[in-house]
């Protein structure tokens, strides 16, 4: 166990404590406890960075958990996780903050509640970012999914909330199992579970029939994790969830660990056309539809949402175009589509700043005016100052301007989709023209909708009548978190290259191992000025087309387009729920019947169908004339008489007949156990008949009478075609049974038995020595049946319920 | 005679399996009692039907008919004759609790 385990851990050790301060200290707000804690190992982790120049160490540290099936929970800090786990704590200790003001510490809020979540979270979401064993990630994984789960339905009476938490469960878990299984066919290809042994192994995974169904597995984990579509519908319904949990999960975190495993799994999967082309089209789609419609939403929140599966996808598809790097053809143009990886790294990080930032403010707007519906919304800019200072910053980001960080990032963007088209693996020539287009429309849309949160949330009239409250600027405490989270907008902004060496670097180390030498460090400069490019010329052309389209909002307000909110692909996941419900409602209803005969008619039809086809399948039929004994005359007359007594009783539809019929059978056999030289069985029988004659008897004037059975004609068939097959496969059965017990002999243990029973049990009656003693412990509890069926008839017979009493 | 006795058997177990698939409660017990002869039947059959002395050692003979199957038949029959014992009653009880014996009337409330 090292500090680095205690980083992951920490958080759940602190979640264990959380009831106790909420319950022991109720006038202090719970959040203050915990601020410490991920502001701690923020620091802590800081010590990591290589601030001084030079290549990241890298740290391992192991702790075995169940080693015997190669499962230990190692930490491993590189470049990739340091960088998580940096934003992880860093944005974790201000929403904490942020928390603390915004939850008010009013009775009925279960505080204890939110942040034994949000620690859960917290704990969970670092795991999968340290661990480097596949089962210890996917662990914390599921994790990471429960957190969130609970926490969207943190206000667990709406039923929205439950509506969104529901959703984002099952769609996440579902591509959690689908990783799971993905991580199995990994270990099945290399026999490890830890990921940088994997790494190891390329060239085997690389050519194994499972690599596709493994790499299309994790991504499904990966997709629906980090809201791509088609799983982004998860995310809009999530942002039921109280504002500090949409900024810290559902923008900057939890939604990237699907990034985080795509950047992790690139250099093992990387190279690959079918890695390339998956990613980098879901990713490039997933940018333009939730661009396009974040432009829909009405809730300040939903453009957020929307937003934020806009930036994922483009973050997806850099890492897509990135991974083209890894290609074994490519090895004097690296740098073109390393830059595509930078661009991811940087813009992962951008994006956790001013999403955080816009998200907080969002929060705050809601907080301070009592709505975040745009329509509501006015004339916010002079009443709240400091508020829409922030919030300019951020958007401005999130549209790509100049001179904040989102600039940097969407102009690499530009260069590395360029680029793109001058590939010459995976046949991108051709179809690489796509990209840029797609990926400059979707910046005019994003422009489009930072317009709009813009101006209708600040500009225009206010319309007081219309807010809740009496807007007015939030309280200082509120305003920390989102302050700073603006300020590192800015300072990203101007000096990017404080983070080149320090973060981006390593980071991008981890992503794409093996295409520097020992020592060697990408060349990551970050600036604003590249010359009159293409990339700059693209930029203009957003903001000149996203400002004509927004100039005539107006025209295209009133379409349909415009007035629905929902993505259409909601309808398939509510139709698909529906319809599983009703499919199995169906199925339950057709099969489970209630009725015992149909039970009974599953069964016999199934043993008839299995053992048939065994017997067919396997060419055990067979019939054996030469090995059977002598029939006499008599045996004729009784089996016969068995047979036709046998055949009678269907028919016969009165009490007495059926019970005389019965005795009679039973008789028969007795006789036949005479025959077959049974003596005690025959005894048995007799004695067994008898009483069980009287009993028929001694009931028969309680028992109904056998009224004739009103079967459909059909009914009686299938009935008859059943019975009859049942029949001919125990009559076949044993046939076959009997013939193959001569071509296989196997001498009796019954020899043992007859030479024994006086030699050693001092008995002559054979049978009888078998059962009270080579085989007592039968008798025994043969004897135990008997004793509780002699007590369940006695209390079946006393025992009255008493009325209302459910027997 | 086994192949006889096999035959007997396979009617038997016909029998007892259309008598199960009834709706009268009374003849699935039937059924039943039936269905277990055929298994009894049976097991002695598939035995060896082989010619011999009782198993009884003051007979003296040289060979005896197999004893262990005639144990598990035994054993059989009684625990046989519980179960059909507890189902008559069951079925008794039933009866005067329901006022039918009609297994198809016997299903229990639709949200069940």
């Amino acid at each position: 166990m090292s500090t680095l385990h205690l980083v992951a851990l920490a958080p759940f050790i602190m979640a264990i404590f959380i009831p106790f301060f909420y319950f022991k200290f109720r006038h202090i707000h719970t959040g203050w406890f915990i601020l410490p804690l991920p502001l701690i190992l923020f620091i802590y982790l800081i010590q990591y960075l290589p601030l001084g120049g030079g290549p990241m160490e890298t740290v391992e540290r192991s702790v075995p958990w169940v080693p015997s099936l190669d499962i230990h929970f190692t930490v491993f800090l590189d470049g990739l996780s340091l960088l998580f786990a940096l934003l992880i704590t860093g944005i974790g200790t201000l929403v904490v903050l942020y928390s603390i003001y915004y939850i008010a510490n009013k009775k009925e809020e279960p505080l204890n509640n939110f942040y034994v979540y949000l620690m859960m979270f917290m704990g969970a979401m670092l795991g999968v970012v340290l661990s480097d064993n596949l089962i210890v990630i996917y662990v914390f994984w599921e994790l990471t999914s429960l957190a969130s789960s609970l926490l969207i339905a943190y206000w667990f009476h709406k039923e929205k909330s439950r509506y969104g938490a529901q959703k984002s469960m099952l769609i996440t878990v579902t591509g959690g199992f689908a990783m799971l299984a993905g991580f199995s066919l990994l270990y099945m290809m290399t026999g490890t579970f830890s990921i940088r042994e994997i790494i190891t192994y390329g060239d085997a995974i690389v050519t194994s029939p499972l690599f596709l169904p493994a790499m299309i597995l994790i991504l499904l984990g990966a997709f629906t994790k980090s809201a791509q579509f088609p799983f982004h519908i998860w995310l809009p319904d999530a942002m039921e969830a109280p504002t500090p949990v949409s900024a810290y999960l559902h923008s900057a975190t939890m939604v990237k660990a699907g990034i985080y495993l795509v950047a992790r799994f690139t250099p093992v999967f990387g190279g690959a056309p079918e890695w390339f082309w998956i990613i980098t089209g879901f990713g490039l789609f997933t940018l333009l539809w939730g661009s396009v419609s974040a432009v829909r939403q009405k809730d300040l929140k939903g453009i957020l949402a929307f937003s934020t599966v806009s930036q994922l996808g483009l973050i997806m598809s850099l890492l897509g175009l990135g991974s083209a790097a890894v290609h074994f053809d490519v090895v004097d143009g690296q740098s073109l589509y390393t830059v595509a990886v930078l661009a991811a790294v940087l813009h992962l990080i951008n994006h956790a700043t001013f999403k955080g930032s816009l998200f907080m403010v969002v929060g705050i707007i809601d907080h301070e005016t009592g709505t975040r519906d745009i329509r509501k919304l006015g004339g916010l800019m002079t009443i709240m100052p400091v508020t829409f200072t922030i919030s300019l910053i951020g958007i401005a980001s999130m549209a790509g301007l100049p001179p904040f960080n989102g600039f940097l990032s969407k102009e690499m963007f530009f260069t590395g989709t360029l680029n793109s088209t001058t590939l010459d693996i995976f046949n991108v020539q051709t179809l690489g023209v796509i990209f840029p287009a797609v990926a400059w429309i979707a910046s005019i849309f994003t422009f489009v909708y930072c317009m709009i949160m813009l101006f209708k949330t600040f500009t225009g009239k206010h319309h007081p009548e219309r807010l809740e409250k009496e807007a007015h600027e939030a309280p200082a405490g509120m305003l920390i978190s989102p302050v700073i989270l603006a300020s590192l907008v800015i300072i990203f902004g101007f000096f990017p290259n404080l983070l080149a060496y320090t973060i981006i670097d390593p980071a991008m180390q981890s992503i794409l191992p093996g295409l520097l030498e020992p020592g060697e460090q990408f060349y990551v400069n970050i600036y604003h000025w590249h010359g009159l490019n293409t990339e700059l010329f693209m930029t203009m052309g957003v903001v000149f087309f996203g400002s004509m389209i927004f100039l005539n909002l107006r025209k295209w307000q009133e379409t349909t387009f415009y007035l629905k909110e929902r993505d259409p692909l909601n309808w398939f996941y509510d139709s698909g729920l529906v319809g599983l419900i009703k499919g199995s409602t169906v199925v339950n209803d057709v099969q489970m019947t209630g009725r015992l005969r149909d039970y009974f008619t599953y069964m016999f039809t199934f043993l008839v169908l299995g053992m048939g086809y065994m017997l067919w399948n396997t060419g055990a039929l067979a019939v054996d004339m030469a090995n059977t004994a002598d029939i006499s005359i008599y045996m004729y007359i009784i089996t016969l008489s068995l047979v036709l007594a046998t055949v009678v009783i269907p028919f016969v539809s009165s009490r007495i007949s059926a019970i005389v019929l019965m005795g009679v059978i039973g008789f028969l056999v007795a006789l036949l156990f005479v025959v077959f030289r049974a003596p005690d069985l025959a005894l048995t029988q007799l004695l067994v008949e008898t009483v069980m004659v009287v009993l028929f008897l001694l009931v028969f004037y309680h028992l109904p009478e056998l009224k004739k059975e009103t079967f459909k004609p059909a009914f009686r068939l299938t009935n008859l075609v059943i019975s009859i097959g049942v029949g001919l496969v125990v009559t076949l059965t044993a046939l076959s049974a009997h013939a193959l017990s001569y071509e296989n002999p196997i001498s009796p243990i019954s020899d043992y038995f007859v030479e024994n029973a006086y030699a050693l049990a001092g008995g002559n009656n054979i049978v009888n020595v078998i059962l009270v003693d080579f085989r007592g412990l039968d008798t025994l509890l043969e004897v135990l049946v008997l004793g509780i069926v002699g007590l369940a008839v006695v209390v079946l017979i006393k025992f009255k319920a008493k009325k209302g009493e459910d027997v | 005679m086994e192949i006889l006795m096999i035959l007997t058997v396979g009617v038997l177990f016909t029998v007892a399996t259309y008598m199960i698939l009834s709706k009268s409660m009374l003849r699935v017990i039937i059924g039943v009692v039936i269905l277990s002869h055929g298994a009894h039947l049976l097991f002695l059959t598939l035995s060896g039907l082989k010619q011999g002395a009782p198993p009884l050692l003051g007979e003296e003979a040289s060979a005896y008919t197999d004893p262990l199957p005639q144990a598990l038949i035994l054993t059989a029959i009684v625990i046989g004759f519980g179960i059909t014992a507890f189902m008559l009653v069951l079925a008794y009880r039933t009866y005067k609790a329901h006022k039918t014996d009609n297994l198809d009337e016997l299903r229990g409330t639709e949200d069940e």
